[in-house]
């Protein structure tokens, strides 16, 4: 009578063993297919026929510093992006987030908009306004790589404030102010030494997810004529591709690992003893190519 | 105004410039003509048929693409109904996605030259096992049918992660009630599942096709000649200032696509609101 609905897990609309397998199995198999087509490319030994580990070898014995010490500057170029892309984060959204959610909870509303709006302009689109704007910057400050910086703080804002404001919806941010200002606290300390242990985990994971963007970033730095890691790959890929499918492998990994740890600061967040209200959402969420 | 409120004006200044700025230019400089003055000249060659024909080809692109991966995104997210939060298939899938959907890009472009390229594995392996020629009748990848594929492959990770929230908030309580009310499992999806999970899926396909129109990365990468989409109109104007005899053509075409995903982008908040009715 009741045939059809199993529970797995506590889950009763869930699908079967077997439905999930197959589909799984289907959509990963299909998936694996360029990732598998990439490691097979790098193996290949030229006009001979036949797979060794020859270029992977090669790059590695003298690769990194030689010829492609051009991509090493622009990892560490993605990097130093990365960082100052983070302290923007830090010092411009999560104190102006905290002010509105305490102090202006009128404005919530309007800068949740702001935040969120930067998915539906394009990064072409913005290239395209930025370039004026950056060549009036560079008689300021200059155009080093790092000007960069401030363009992907605009590029992460929705992601770093969605991890920064689901940590925030759970965590009683009014009170414990009040309590610490009325212990005695100055501002600064409140901030410090209250509000930013408290959202860590969403401040964490907004700064993680804002490394990620960085590091994949393409469109801004392309058209503007920078260097950066994605770039970088493009120019290599063009006099040997090999290296170029070696790299992005590389770089996949790595990304890979970032965001399996972005996902556990996401799960941890159920193991405190005390109650948590929010809900263990990955931060990861939603997002618009570049 | 109280005094706290200068603690907002940092970031307010933040976002006016390098924001609001920008995107005033670069919708603006759409109105202004070679000398300078306000025009509708270059905003009119949005009629110009070279232009249309790139604004279809990438809606055509994006639409194909975000049906595609909304379905088959979602039949993986109901897969992974049963699966624990935070567990090790969880956590993988999770993670694989936000890499091959915010990561991806230009190593795409590697990925599919490596598995369909003219010297592609996938490419030789039909060639020498089953003697098809996918590239018969001529080569394809670097023109518009070749993003098809490399496009389905971001679009569908974007889906589980956006879709996935969506199907979990399906309360067990749901199906008890119609289990004891004598419901069958069709009744349940058919009654029950679909039409409240239909805004958030109408919604995540609207996200999926804003997330390919406005995509650049990986065409720029795999096609280097040639504007057959808009972002890649945008490229060739911003490159060379003479294309079609128009300066300030990459403005008009911002200001389509702005349009574009504006639409879009009302539409998807709108259904976000309706479906976050459910997700208590």
């Amino acid at each position: 009578m009741t045939a059809g609905i199993r529970s797995v897990r506590g889950v009763a609309h869930a699908p079967g063993r077997a439905t999930r397998l197959l589909i799984l199995g289907a959509v990963g198999l299909v998936f694996a297919v360029p990732i598998l087509a990439m490691i097979e490319f790098t193996l290949r030994r030229g006009l001979v026929g036949g797979y060794d580990f020859q270029r992977w070898i090669e790059l590695f014995q003298n690769g990194l510093t030689g010829e492609y010490a051009p991509v090493l500057v622009a990892l560490a170029n993605s990097v130093g992006l990365a960082v100052g892309t983070v302290v923007i984060v830090l010092v411009l959204l999560v104190p102006t987030m905290l002010l509105v959610h305490i102090r202006f909870p009128r404005l919530r509303r309007t800068l949740e908009i702001l935040c969120i709006l930067p998915i539906s302009i394009p990064a072409i689109v913005l290239v395209v306004g930025l370039a004026p704007v950056f060549s009036g910057l560079a008689r300021f400050v200059g155009s080093g790589v790092w000007t960069l910086a401030f363009a992907y703080g605009i590029t992460v804002l929705p992601f770093a404030y969605r991890a920064i404001q689901s940590n925030l919806d759970g965590v009683d941010v009014r009170t414990l102010s009040e309590a610490a200002r009325s212990l005695g606290a100055g501002w600064l300390s409140v901030l410090l030494r209250v509000l930013v242990p408290n959202l860590r985990r969403g401040i964490l994971a907004g700064a993680f997810i804002a490394v990620a963007v960085v590091l994949g970033e393409f469109t801004i730095a392309s058209l503007l004529s920078r260097v950066n890691l994605q770039t970088a790959l493009v120019v290599v890929s063009k006099n040997d591709p090999y290296s170029a499918v070696i790299l992005s492998l590389l770089a996949l990994f790595v990304a890979f690992l970032l965001l399996l740890a972005i996902g556990r600061l996401g799960t941890e967040r159920r193991r405190p003893a005390r109650a948590d209200p929010t809900t263990p959402t990955t931060p990861t969420s939603g997002g618009v190519q570049s | 105004m109280p005094a706290a409120a200068f603690g907002l004006l940092p970031f307010a200044v933040y976002v006016l410039l390098f924001l609001a700025l920008p995107t005033l230019i670069a919708v603006g400089t759409g109105f202004v003509g070679n000398d300078g003055g306000f025009t509708l000249d270059t905003v009119a060659a949005l009629g110009d048929p070279v232009v249309l024909a790139a604004f279809g080809s990438s809606i055509w692109l994006s639409a194909l693409t975000a049906i595609i991966g909304a379905v088959v995104g979602a039949l993986v997210c109901y897969a992974l109904l049963g699966a624990r939060t935070g567990g090790a298939l969880r956590s993988t899938v999770d993670s694989l996605s936000s890499v091959i959907a915010q990561f991806g890009g230009a190593m795409l472009a590697f990925a599919f030259t490596a598995t369909i390229g003219i010297q592609g594995m996938v490419t030789l392996l039909l060639q020498e096992r089953l003697g098809i020629d996918i590239f018969a009748d001529g080569v394809w990848l670097y023109e518009l049918p070749g993003l098809v594929l490399p496009y389905i492959y971001f679009q569908v990770p974007l889906m589980i992660i956006t879709f996935m929230p969506a199907l979990a908030s399906l309360k067990t309580t749901w199906a008890e009630a119609n289990a004891t009310l004598g419901g069958t499992a069709r009744t349940y999806w058919l009654r029950i599942g679909l039409p409240v999970l239909a805004p958030s899926f109408l919604g995540s396909l609207l996200l999926l096709f804003a997330n390919a129109f406005s995509s650049y990365a990986t065409a720029a990468t795999l096609t280097s000649q040639g504007a057959q989409i808009v972002p890649l109109q945008i490229r060739s104007a911003l490159t060379s200032e003479t294309m079609l005899g128009r300066e300030n053509l990459a403005g008009a075409l911002s200001l389509g696509m702005i349009l574009v995903m504006t639409v879009v982008m009302i539409g998807y908040s709108r259904l976000q609101s309706r479906a976050a009715r459910w997700q208590r």
